[in-house]
Parts: C-alpha cells; sequence; structure tokens
C-alpha cells in the first residue's frame, strides 16, 4: 500500500523538497561509503565527521515532518494513558456505581457521555475499557511477533523443505480468515478438554484468550515479512564474513541477521496493534471474546445494538474510542514505514 | 514495478511495451498447463490442512451432541446409539475425518444434527453472500479505480490529497464502527438505506455491500493511483506523448492498460477473501449470509455446517488466488512460468 517510492520522491519535486545539495557534507559521506568516485568527494573526507546519521535519526528528522506520525502519537499516548490510569478520564465517576433511574439518559454537560442501559455513567464505563483493549492489542501484537519472526527466522535462514514446510502450514493458516478462525476457537476452546482438564489460558475467556487466539491466527503475515527480510540479508557480505569467522547459525541470525529486519518488523507492529484492537472488537461483539461483567467496547457496542434507534450514543461514543485508538496506531505505522525506508529519501 | 526500458524480439531493439508493438510476439510457448497443474495439486494440501484444523477444533467439543439433541428426556439406548454411528461420533479424530472428507469428494456435506443437509444450508445461504460480493466488488471498480485514477492522473492536487487522507481514514475505523455508523446515519436517521435485513431486494445490499467493500476499497484506490503515477513515468508513455498522440489516448491506451494489472489481480484476490470474510458485516446489518449461518452454526455448535461451510471458504480462497496467478501471467507477459 505504499504510495510512495524511489522514483515518485526523485520525480516529484513536493517529494524532494529536503534533497540534499550535492556539497552536503552527509552526500560526501554517503559517497565515501558506498565506493563512489565522482568528484564530489574528496579523499580526505574524515567518515567520522559530525553529519554522520544512521537510519533511525535519519528516519526521526523524517517522522517529526509528519502530521500523521503526531495525530496517531498522540492518540496512542493518550489511549496508553487510559488503559493504565483509568480514573484520571473518568471525571470522577464510577463505573460500577449505576442508578437504573439514570438508564439510557442522553449526553449531558455534566455527564458528558449520557448513562447506559443499566445507568451507569457511560464515560467511566468508556474510559476503563480502554485497558483491555490495548492489553489485548499488546499481548497479541507480541505474540504474533514471537511466533512470527522465530518460524520466519528458521524457514528464511535455513531453507529448503523446511521453507517447504512451514510455508505450507503458513499457507493452511492463511486461507482461514482471522475473525472465523479465532471465532472457533474462542466458542470451542473454553470447553475443550486436554486429558480432562480444561486449558489453562482459553478456558478463562479472558485477555489472555483472545490475545492467543489472534495469535494462532494471526503469525502468518509477520512470518513471510521476517522470512523474506532473512532470506534478502542472509546472502549479504557480512553474514559470510561472521560465518567464516565460525559463527554458528544461532548466533548469525540473533546478532547480523534479525538486527537487521527490526525496521519492517517494527512498523508492521505498530499497524497491527491498531488492526488487532479492532479484530478484538469485532469478536467480543459477536459474543465470543470478553464476557460482561468485564468492561469493553466490544460489549458496549453490541449492549447498544438494539437501542440504536432510542439511545444511539450507545453505539456511536465506544465506536468514536475504538476507531481513534485504531487510527492512533495505523497512522503511526503508516509514517514510521515511509520514514524509514530509506529509498523513499531523496 | 519496475519496467525493462527496452526489449530484445527478433534482433529489433525497441521500447516496450506499447498498443502498437504489445509485447505479444512470445518467443516460446509458456507451458501454462503444468503451471496450473501444478498450483492446483499445492492448493490440495492447504485445504486439507485449513479444513482438518477446524474439524480437529470443532471434533475436540466434549458431551454428547446426540444427547443435548433430545433435551430433558433421554433418548433410548439403541437410537443413541444409532445416532451415534450414524454421525461416526465414536471414531478417532482422524477417522472422521477421512470419512468426512470421502463424503466430501462425493459431493456429501453430511447433516446437521437435526437431519438438515449441509449442503440445503450452504445453497440457501451462498447467493447472499454471493450478491452481497458482487455489490462490493462493484463498488470497489466503479468508486476505486475512478477516485484512483483521477488522484494519480493529477498527483499532489487537492483531490490527491482528499484521496490519501480519506483513504487512510477508512483503513483505520473498524468495519464494526463503519457499520454502525453508516446504519445509524444513512438506515436509521436520514432512512435513505434499508437498516437491516435483505427484505427489499438488490436495494438493500448496497450499504452493506460498500461497508463490506470499504477496507478494499481504500486499497484499490490507492493501489490504482501508485501504479498509474508510476506508469505515467515510463518511457513508452514518453514515447507516445512524444510521437504526438492526444493526452487522452496516451492514459487510455497505454498507460491504464498496463497500470491496472496489479488493481485487477487485487480485485481477484479479493473476491476469494469477500465471499468468507462478511461475518461483521452479516451480523450488523443482518442479513443471512454464509458469514451469519457459520456464526449460528458456531453458537449451536452445530461441528458439520462449521466445517462444511469453512472449507467452501477455504476453497474460494484458494481457488481465486489461484485465477488471479495465472490472470497474472496472462495480462503481463512479461511474467514466466517456472
Amino acid at each position: 500500500m505504499s504510495d510512495r517510492d524511489p522514483v515518485a520522491s526523485a520525480v516529484d519535486p513536493k517529494l524532494s523538497r529536503d534533497s540534499r545539495h550535492p556539497r552536503d557534507p552527509e552526500q560526501r559521506h554517503d559517497e565515501v561509503e558506498a565506493g563512489t568516485t565522482t568528484g564530489l568527494a574528496a579523499p580526505d573526507v574524515d567518515q567520522t565527521d559530525g553529519s554522520q546519521t544512521s537510519l533511525w535519526g535519519d528516519a526521526w528528522r523524517e517522522l517529526r515532518r509528519r502530521p500523521f506520525f503526531w495525530i496517531g502519537g498522540v492518540l496512542a499516548l493518550v489511549f496508553l494513558t487510559m488503559a493504565v490510569f483509568p480514573a484520571l478520564f473518568a471525571g470522577g465517576a464510577d463505573p460500577r456505581a449505576c442508578s437504573l433511574s439514570n438508564s439510557n439518559l442522553p449526553p449531558s454537560a455534566e455527564h458528558l457521555f449520557g448513562y447506559d442501559q443499566q445507568g451507569c455513567d457511560y464515560r467511566a464505563t468508556v474510559v476503563y475499557g480502554a485497558r483491555n483493549s490495548l492489553l489485548i492489542g499488546f499481548t497479541a501484537v507480541v505474540g504474533v511477533l514471537a511466533v512470527g519472526v522465530v518460524i520466519g527466522a528458521v524457514a528464511g535462514y535455513f531453507g529448503g523443505w523446511v521453507d517447504s514446510l512451514l510455508a505450507r502450514i503458513a499457507d493452511v493458516f492463511y486461507a482461514l480468515p482471522l475473525i472465523l478462525g479465532a471465532l472457533v476457537l474462542l466458542r470451542v476452546g473454553p470447553e475443550m478438554r486436554v486429558f480432562g482438564q480444561p486449558i489453562p489460558i482459553i478456558s478463562e475467556r479472558g485477555p489472555g484468550a483472545i490475545a492467543i487466539a489472534l495469535t494462532i491466527f494471526g503469525w502468518m503475515t509477520a512470518m513471510r515479512l521476517v522470512r523474506s527480510q532473512v532470506i534478502a540479508i542472509k546472502s549479504s557480505d557480512y553474514v559470510a564474513a561472521a560465518r567464516a569467522l565460525g559463527a554458528g547459525s544461532f548466533r548469525i541470525l540473533t546478532r547480523h541477521i534479525l538486527p537487521n529486519a527490526v525496521a519492517p518488523v517494527l512498523v508492521y507492529a505498530t499497524i497491527t496493534v491498531g488492526a488487532l484492537i479492532a479484530a478484538e472488537a469485532a469478536l467480543t461483539y459477536l459474543g465470543v471474546g470478553l464476557q460482561q461483567p468485564a468492561f469493553s467496547w466490544g460489549l458496549q457496542i453490541s449492549a447498544g445494538q438494539n437501542l440504536l434507534r432510542t439511545a444511539p450514543h450507545l453505539v456511536l461514543i465506544p465506536s468514536a474510542v475504538l476507531s481513534l485508538t485504531v487510527m492512533g496506531f495505523i497512522m503511526m505505522g503508516d509514517a514510521l514505514r515511509d520514514a524509514l525506508d530509506p529509498r523513499q529519501r531523496s | 514495478m519496475g519496467l525493462p526500458a527496452v526489449v530484445v524480439t527478433h534482433g529489433a531493439v525497441r521500447l516496450f511495451p506499447s498498443a502498437d508493438h504489445p509485447a505479444g510476439a512470445r518467443p516460446e510457448e509458456r507451458p501454462v498447463g503444468r503451471y496450473v497443474a501444478r498450483r492446483l495439486l499445492l492448493t490440495i494440501p492447504v485445504l486439507i490442512g485449513a479444513s482438518f484444523l477446524i474439524f480437529a477444533m470443532v471434533y475436540a467439543l466434549p458431551g454428547d451432541p446426540i444427547r443435548a439433541l433430545a433435551g430433558d428426556r433421554p433418548l433410548p439406548a439403541s437410537v443413541q446409539a444409532a445416532l451415534t454411528a450414524e454421525f461416526n461420533l465414536d471414531d478417532p479424530l482422524l477417522v472422521q475425518y477421512a470419512k468426512y472428507v470421502g463424503g466430501l469428494l462425493q459431493g456429501d456435506f453430511g447433516t446437521d444434527f437435526r437431519g438438515r443437509p449441509v449442503l440445503d444450508t450452504i445453497s440457501q445461504r451462498l447467493p447472499v453472500t454471493v450478491t452481497l460480493t458482487a455489490v462490493a466488488i462493484f463498488f470497489e471498480i466503479l468508486i476505486g479505480i475512478t477516485a484512483g485514477v483521477l488522484a494519480g492522473l493529477r498527483r499532489g492536487s487537492f483531490f490527491d490529497n482528499l484521496v490519501l487522507v480519506s483513504t487512510t481514514l477508512v483503513v483505520s475505523i473498524p468495519v464494526l464502527v463503519l457499520g454502525f455508523v453508516s446504519q445509524y446515519v444513512l438506515g436509521v436517521r436520514l432512512g435513505w438505506f434499508p437498516v437491516a435485513g435483505i427484505t427489499q431486494g438488490l436495494y438493500s445490499y448496497l450499504l452493506p455491500g460498500f461497508i463490506l467493500a470499504a477496507t478494499s476499497l481504500a486499497y484499490v484506490t490507492r493501489l490504482t493511483r501508485t501504479s498509474l503515477a508510476d506508469s505515467l513515468r515510463a518511457d513508452y508513455v514518453r514515447t507516445a506523448r512524444a510521437k504526438g498522440l492526444a493526452p487522452r489516448t496516451v492514459v487510455v491506451r497505454h498507460t491504464l492498460r498496463n497500470s491496472l494489472i496489479p488493481v485487477v489481480t487485487f480485485i481477484g484476490a479479493d473476491i476469494g477473501g469477500l465471499l468468507g470474510g462478511a461475518i461483521i458485516t452479516e451480523a450488523v446489518f443482518n442479513i443471512p449470509g454464509l458469514g451469519r449461518a457459520v456464526f449460528d452454526a458456531v453458537s449451536q455448535q452445530e461441528g458439520a455446517v462449521v466445517v462444511g461451510i469453512i472449507t467452501l471458504m477455504v476453497f474460494f480462497f484458494i481457488f481465486f488466488n489461484l485465477v488471479v496467478d495465472v490472470l497474472y501471467a496472462v495480462l503481463d507477459p512479461r511474467i514466466r512460468y517456472e
């Protein structure tokens, strides 16, 4: 979905506003580094002069100029704070202190989000929902990365039949839509017995179960990403050098190959947090995710569905908050991707 | 999409490709049949693996569905034994699965616990899902390609920026939310569309179809825009301009043809995805399609229905991906089968 490419930034004058002057020390440095001799680089250039920048330094300077990064970052930060310290945002209301006489009251000046059907302050209820969403989003993304990176690295590094086998397994999971697979697992899982015992986390129907379900049916893209990165990197000279020095496969993978695959994985992870939060809401809405009395935007949307005509705020408010959260991570990841891709800079 | 600058055909170097000199001068016959056959063989383990995965999960359910069927009054032991045997419930997992696949190969999807053939459910629900998918794909083509072309032709314009921002927004909003908000605003408040159900024929598919299409619509728009902008910078386009063709001809005959190849293949693959991924949309708009059926079956623990429909969905997904791969190679002669 990348809408920019190297040619674009070279041709489009708007994109190349930061094109460097040929005498720019950074370019001199680049040319020395690349071993080019266009004559622009003096032979006595000190490679370690102050202008030397890393990929991350460049990326940061690029990111600072992108409004999407700031919007996304601020949104993510706000909701992270909300997840950790919900009381700060609840306006002093207790989400468990409800009075049926307030049932379904629309938003007012004192109670910005109104009340839900049980007469609970909706602002407090919605604010307390952030914790579960973000908890599941982050746990699931860690799971997805753990599985995806390990399998992808092994497949890409060893190649051959190992790669074929792992790629086929990924194909199998890929053919099952995420929501569908997780739906079946979360419905069936809590009742499964292994040797007569319920499965530990799955049977609790809590955030952990959802994170596991999302991991099981969501690791494939991370795996393919890491696999292709590893294949691209493993034939480079410094990997050959490490091998010549006697480094083992594990050391080569963890010290030389994987660190160079961090950038695309980080981008993928940021966007995926958003996608997984949306998936959690969908599963909870379908009734297989978090259960009452947990605070969850999916539950609130689902409960409000039948009252859409009389009390639309019950659906619209958690929907808006959920969207803003997802949007925060996706915007940030989008900006990060553009910034971390060195080919997109002139 | 790195285009080679020149191509050598029969000893002559010329700019590549154009409508006048299409790359159709194919030097060798390509083994399409063998490629398709190999791809088909590769899909079999995937199909088996995916359906087995679902089958195993449903199989692991504890309890006795036959006894549950009878409710409070216990069934006579003989009836229970007969039913258990009919549904192969006493066999080990692999045997059950083998019997199931054996049935599938003969077009038998089995029956649910009430004795209704799963194929009946499928043939009743499939047309609904196909209609919904068709509406969604229609929107993707109509709006996605149009907006993408307009944005790609005028990069940096106001419209282009509008497209960039709005596609980012659409991708960021969960389908669940898009569904409810549009249902509330366009259905409940404005009354332009039916709020839910499919009682008003094709008209009631418009809004759900659009919501189902939304995410892909954004991708199609972006893809068209990028691809077109890339093609517009290609050498053959400069040549076409240089030889004095009207701008319209350059865009329509020389640029669009090439730049729409990835878009066509994306849409093709999306058909396979949408046929299996409409659970949320169907739940929000209460549309009795396959997604709804599989959701109901999961809730009622109707294993045969769950496995049957999901296997069908996986088949669609794999099939359309295969079609797209072949289509890609047909549309883009530079791609060689191996």
